[in-house]
């Protein structure tokens, strides 16, 4: 089998010139599929019968939750590439991934506690679901602490991929929190293996939000990862030419 | 596969199945610790400590609500369907609270056996539903 695609992949130069023109139109769907999820799910979804209105930051905190723990997923296996086969993009996707999925976090974490309040009567409890989410943002903030501590970017790269790899651990423990331990998180909204436990007019628009927001995230990796490229490749002769062809 | 990456590759799956292997160990050693809460079973049959601050979480027994009219004073049973245990608190109760309702309440075990709580949170599930259905599958249970 020819690897000959894979390799390509990871250079900054087929990367670059392959996703140039994605961001902006993966931004302009991302933006509008979301506001349709949000708008659908604030406005016009159904009220949930024990908990009222304020099931619907739902809207916003479950889609912030599912992406915060893809982009580390992501970045996870970023870092392993990166590890075994020292691919020059890893380390521009993780550099350019890591504040997104904090923010992500960062976002799950007070919608979280401010649905809390009034459903379970607290803004937080150290139970196992609350503390690994909370462990995830800290793993985020220590990643992008870890890149700008290095003086040296090959260092810098080498140290936080292996942290992005060992941080992975984290993630199963995030899923399965509160099927292995007694939690006051419920159990998971969306899963693979069988269908959600409310009906479409509320999951729908949950999940037309989740699809926008994923666009929109995209989006921005990819146009961080471009401006990053364009900083390491600044004297590179390919970046020159196809800059005053094709502009930018 | 180069060797240098097939050697690197090996390396890392031995650091993998190490890390993996301690972080399992110590969530095993601390599941007692890492559960929020202790279920009337384990409180029943004494596995909970007494005297000393824990949580208890379970269903609230259906028609188990008893009120004091002049004060906050409210005394209600939980059950994990195997044993039950009686709560008693003294505040405002979180809006989800109801029969049939999970909660999690913070206190302490006392002489009579009854848990004295200092905090009653409620849980929910991840199951949604608007009113006019749970209104629905209420008539529809009514009939006989």
């Amino acid at each position: 089998m020819s690897w000959a695609w894979f390799h390509k992949l990871g250079s900054t130069k087929w990367f670059f010139l392959w996703f140039k023109n994605w961001p902006l139109p993966l931004f302009l769907v991302g933006v509008l599929v979301f506001l349709m999820g949000i708008i659908w799910g604030l406005a016009f979804a159904p009220e949930d019968y024990q908990q009222g209105n304020s099931f619907r930051i739902i809207y916003i905190h479950v889609p912030a939750a599912i992406l915060a723990q893809s982009c580390y997923l992501a970045m996870g296996i970023a870092s392993f590439v990166f590890l075994v086969w020292r691919m020059k993009l890893s380390p521009i996707f993780i550099s350019a991934v890591a504040p997104i999925g904090a923010l992500m976090a960062l976002i799950a974490l007070i919608t979280g506690s401010i649905w809390g309040k009034p459903t379970w009567g607290t803004w937080w409890v150290w139970d196992a679901r609350l503390t690994s989410v909370l462990v995830l943002f800290l793993l985020y903030m220590g990643i992008i602490g870890l890149h700008n501590a290095f003086e040296d970017k090959r260092v810098a790269d080498k140290a936080v991929s292996v942290l992005g790899l060992v941080g992975l651990v984290n993630l199963p423990i995030i899923k399965y929190s509160v099927e292995w331990w007694n939690t006051l998180h419920q159990g998971a909204t969306f899963s693979l293996t069988k269908s959600p436990e409310m009906p479409m007019e509320m999951w729908l628009p949950l999940l037309i939000a989740l699809l926008g927001l994923s666009c929109l995230l995209a989006s921005l990796v990819l146009w961080r990862m471009q401006t990053t490229i364009m900083k390491r490749e600044m004297k590179s002769n390919w970046l020159k030419q196809e800059v005053l062809k094709n502009g930018l | 596969m180069h060797p240098i990456r097939k050697k690197r590759l090996l390396i890392i799956a031995i650091i993998a199945l190490i890390l993996t292997t301690a972080i399992g160990l110590i969530l095993f050693a601390l599941q007692q610790n890492i559960n929020l809460f202790y279920s009337p079973s384990d409180i029943s049959l004494g596995k909970a400590p007494k005297n000393a601050t824990i949580r208890a979480g379970g269903m609230v027994v259906e028609g188990s609500i008893k009120r004091n009219q002049e004060s906050l004073y409210v005394q209600f049973d939980v059950t994990d369907f195997q044993h039950k245990i009686t709560i008693e608190y003294k505040g405002i109760l979180p809006d989800l609270f109801r029969e049939g309702q999970g909660i999690v309440a913070q206190g302490k075990l006392n002489s009579q056996g009854v848990f004295a709580a200092e905090q009653v949170l409620a849980k929910h599930d991840e199951k949604y539903m608007p009113p006019e259905i749970s209104d629905a599958l209420k008539a529809a249970e009514s009939q006989p």
